[in-house]
């Protein structure tokens, strides 16, 4: 993957959950990140569906466990 | 600026505390680029500045059918870029009417200063193919019943949202062959809905199926999200709702424009009249001059709304006149401006004189200029004007005048439309100053009336909206709503006056008020202002005067008010004594004073003709 889209999802979730990017990683979770309820996980789905211009399965919304799976699904969405 | 260059920018502002200049950048990367992916980094920025800044706050809660929570960090972010700190608070999923119903609610325990009920049509009407006119009956009276609750329970703003129409109508292509089809029932609903909110002060209605139709019934929502986490908003029309919302909270919130202070070159025409002249420029029906015109049409209705034109432009004054005067693609005439600075000085400091010879405050004055370096002077060396962002294309300016949030208005009152006519008499008054020698020569040539009265239903508006607005003549700057006022005048010993103006040269309307509270012999002089239109004119000492009348004819000894110091009412700081008024005690938050109606000697200057109306019912 491309390093500037993963950086690029960073940044979208540390400014969804308000935390700062360098913080997040790829396997950053909802365990692991305190603000990462219900309700900002539909943030970051609507972040980065008004972002990139595409749009995310129900299904596809419940597999989004961590940043990198998140960055993943967004690249191929973009492909 | 690319939003992200801008971004960087924020953040080394940021680290190096430059709090003024990160305030402009957000402004500009806010209004250029809003959107939900932003609203987080503009929101988080703006709380670390929370501090430096006087932000309004305002709070607000949202009662609903659907999820809005998308919608919350946007609306945050809208706010504090018209300088609103909102507090926000959403209702329980689907438990509006419980929440407007019960007066024990987290609704009402939560204090809003302004209650949001956004209701999905799907949620109160499933199925409309049935008998239509009990739907309209039925969801009618369940508003109504909210409405009466609400109203009951809180002295809050409530805005509703009209009901939409859906993109499919249940009978397909047969609907439209009916005479009373389903868009008709919504549009009934919707009709019973504004007359319902028009019973009421404080309620207002936002037009959501208008809202709907305006970004495309098909595209306004996402099926997907409805049908999963109960969002009837698409990802990228979130922002659109609160920009929607903020129309309505901006005013609600006290952040409004009393002027629009326009640049002329390259703004409200193309080109450059001191070098392209007038066969040269831009303006006119058909393009390129035609996107001028629109801006023309929309600062036009924007005056149509009481809120004030000025110029501010760098140009020999003479080619801007001849322009404004002559040139046949001109919506706006020099008579259409209340105030023009066309020289060759720094637009600050200009709109610092314009702000002056309007007796308005800088933060009341809304900046339209296509230069983004003028823009970034003003946004820096006057951080109080509200200055709107403009794209480079031109035919997007009249829309940055429609859409921006502090050119709202929720009412008018006919004192606004008119406003214009009051200060071009009020050029004509200022040259009769100047010929007459004395003040008091002055004063007696403007063959003042003032009409008294105690405030009726027909002034009640004005009357509230005066102790919204003003803020330089007025004594102690308490906020009342319409609803306030109406059942203050209901307790004992209360009374609410009204002071309508007239002389020779207009009827400046409703232009001052005051409520006065007796307390055993001691008449309290709660409010007293006066709207800056009528400043030094000494209408004030002939509503002063009656104040006291009154409260002698009931009894009273003394007549007693407190002066509370603002940033800006300065102009009222001598008021009480230059009455004749003592002072008899003071503290941190003001002085109180005091005069012995025993006295008297407090009479109306006698070249103001004083009409004192009976109680109207």
């Amino acid at each position: 993957m491309s390093p500037d889209l993963f950086s690029e999802v960073c940044g979208i979730a540390a400014d969804v959950f308000a935390v700062d990017a360098q913080t997040l990683g790829a396997a950053s979770s909802p365990e692991q990140v305190e603000a990462w309820d219900s309700v900002q996980h539909l943030n970051l789905v609507l972040a980065l569906e008004g972002k990139y211009g595409i749009r995310f399965e129900p299904e596809e919304m419940e597999g989004m466990k961590n940043v990198g799976a998140i960055a993943s699904l967004v690249r191929t969405k973009l492909t | 600026m690319e939003s992200a260059d801008l971004r960087h920018e924020i953040e080394e502002l940021l680290s190096t505390g430059e709090w003024r200049k990160s305030v402009a950048r957000l402004q500009i990367l806010w209004e250029k680029h809003a959107s939900g992916p932003l609203a987080g980094f503009v929101v988080t920025a703006y709380t670390r500045l929370r501090h430096q800044l006087r932000l309004t706050s305002h709070r607000c809660a949202i009662v609903r059918s659907f999820t809005v929570e998308p919608i919350v960090p946007i609306l945050k972010a809208c706010g504090f870029r018209w300088g609103i700190d909102l507090s926000i608070q959403v209702g329980e999923f689907h438990a509006y009417a419980q929440e407007l119903l019960d007066k024990s609610s987290s609704l009402y325990a939560f204090q809003p200063d302004t209650v949001i009920l956004a209701v999905d049509r799907r949620d109160l009407l499933p199925e409309l193919n049935s008998s239509r006119t009990e739907a309209i009956d039925r969801v009618t009276s369940q508003f109504s019943g909210w409405l009466r609750a609400f109203r009951g329970h809180t002295p809050a703003n409530l805005i509703i949202h009209t009901l939409e129409c859906p993109a499919l109508a249940a009978d397909g292509v047969y609907d439209a062959q009916l005479f009373e089809n389903e868009a008709w029932a919504i549009q009934q609903i919707n009709h019973n809905l504004r007359k319902l909110a028009g019973e009421y002060r404080g309620i207002y209605v936002l037009d959501y199926d208008a809202l709907v139709a305006r970004h495309g019934r098909e595209q306004w929502g996402d099926e997907r999200k409805w049908l999963t986490v109960r969002l009837p908003i698409s990802a990228a029309n979130l922002v659109h709702m609160a920009q929607e919302w903020m129309k309505f909270l901006a005013p609600l919130a006290g952040k409004e424009a009393k002027c629009v202070a326009v640049d002329l070159d390259n703004t409200l025409w193309g080109g450059v009249i001191g070098e392209d002249g007038m066969a040269g420029i831009q303006v006119g029906p058909e393009y390129p001059g035609a996107a001028y015109q629109a801006l023309q049409r929309a600062l036009l209705d924007v005056s149509r709304r009481g809120i004030l034109l000025a110029v501010t432009s760098k140009n020999n004054p003479e080619d801007a006149l001849e322009v404004l005067r002559e040139h046949p693609g001109m919506l706006l005439r020099p008579e259409n401006f209340t105030a023009l600075r066309v020289n060759w000085n720094d637009k600050a400091e200009n709109l610092r004189e314009i702000a002056a010879e309007l007796n308005i405050g800088l933060d009341a004055i809304a900046f339209l200029d296509d230069n983004p370096v003028e823009r970034q002077h003003v946004r820096d060396a006057l951080p109080e004007v509200m200055v709107v962002e403009l794209r480079a294309d031109p035919m997007e300016y009249a829309r940055a005048v429609r859409d921006c949030p502090v050119c709202e208005r929720l009412t008018l009152s006919e004192e606004d439309r008119q406003r214009g006519h009051y200060y071009a008499a009020e050029q004509k008054r200022a040259a009769l100053e100047q010929s007459v020698t004395s003040r008091e020569d002055f004063y007696r040539s403007l063959a003042q009336e003032a009409e008294i009265a105690p405030v009726d239903i027909f002034t009640l508006a004005r009357v509230a909206q005066l102790t919204q607005k003003t803020n330089q003549f007025n004594l102690t700057t308490r906020r009342y709503t319409e609803q306030q006022i109406a059942e203050l005048v209901k307790c004992a010993g209360w009374r609410v006056l009204s002071i309508q103006v007239r002389d020779r040269y207009a009827d400046n309307g409703l232009v001052g008020m005051a409520i006065t509270r007796d307390q055993g012999d001691v008449c309290e002089i709660d409010t007293f202002l006066l709207s800056c239109r009528v400043i030094g004119r000494t209408v004030e000492t002939a509503l002063l005067a009656s104040l006291a009348e009154e409260a002698r004819a009931r009894g009273g000894r003394r007549l007693e008010g407190w002066f509370l110091p603002t940033r800006k009412n300065s102009p009222a700081r001598d008021f009480y004594r230059n009455h004749g008024f003592q002072l008899i005690s003071e503290n941190a938050a003001g002085q109180l004073w005091s005069f012995d109606l025993a006295e008297g000697g407090l009479q109306a200057p006698e070249w103001v003709r004083v009409l004192v109306a009976a109680e109207r019912a």
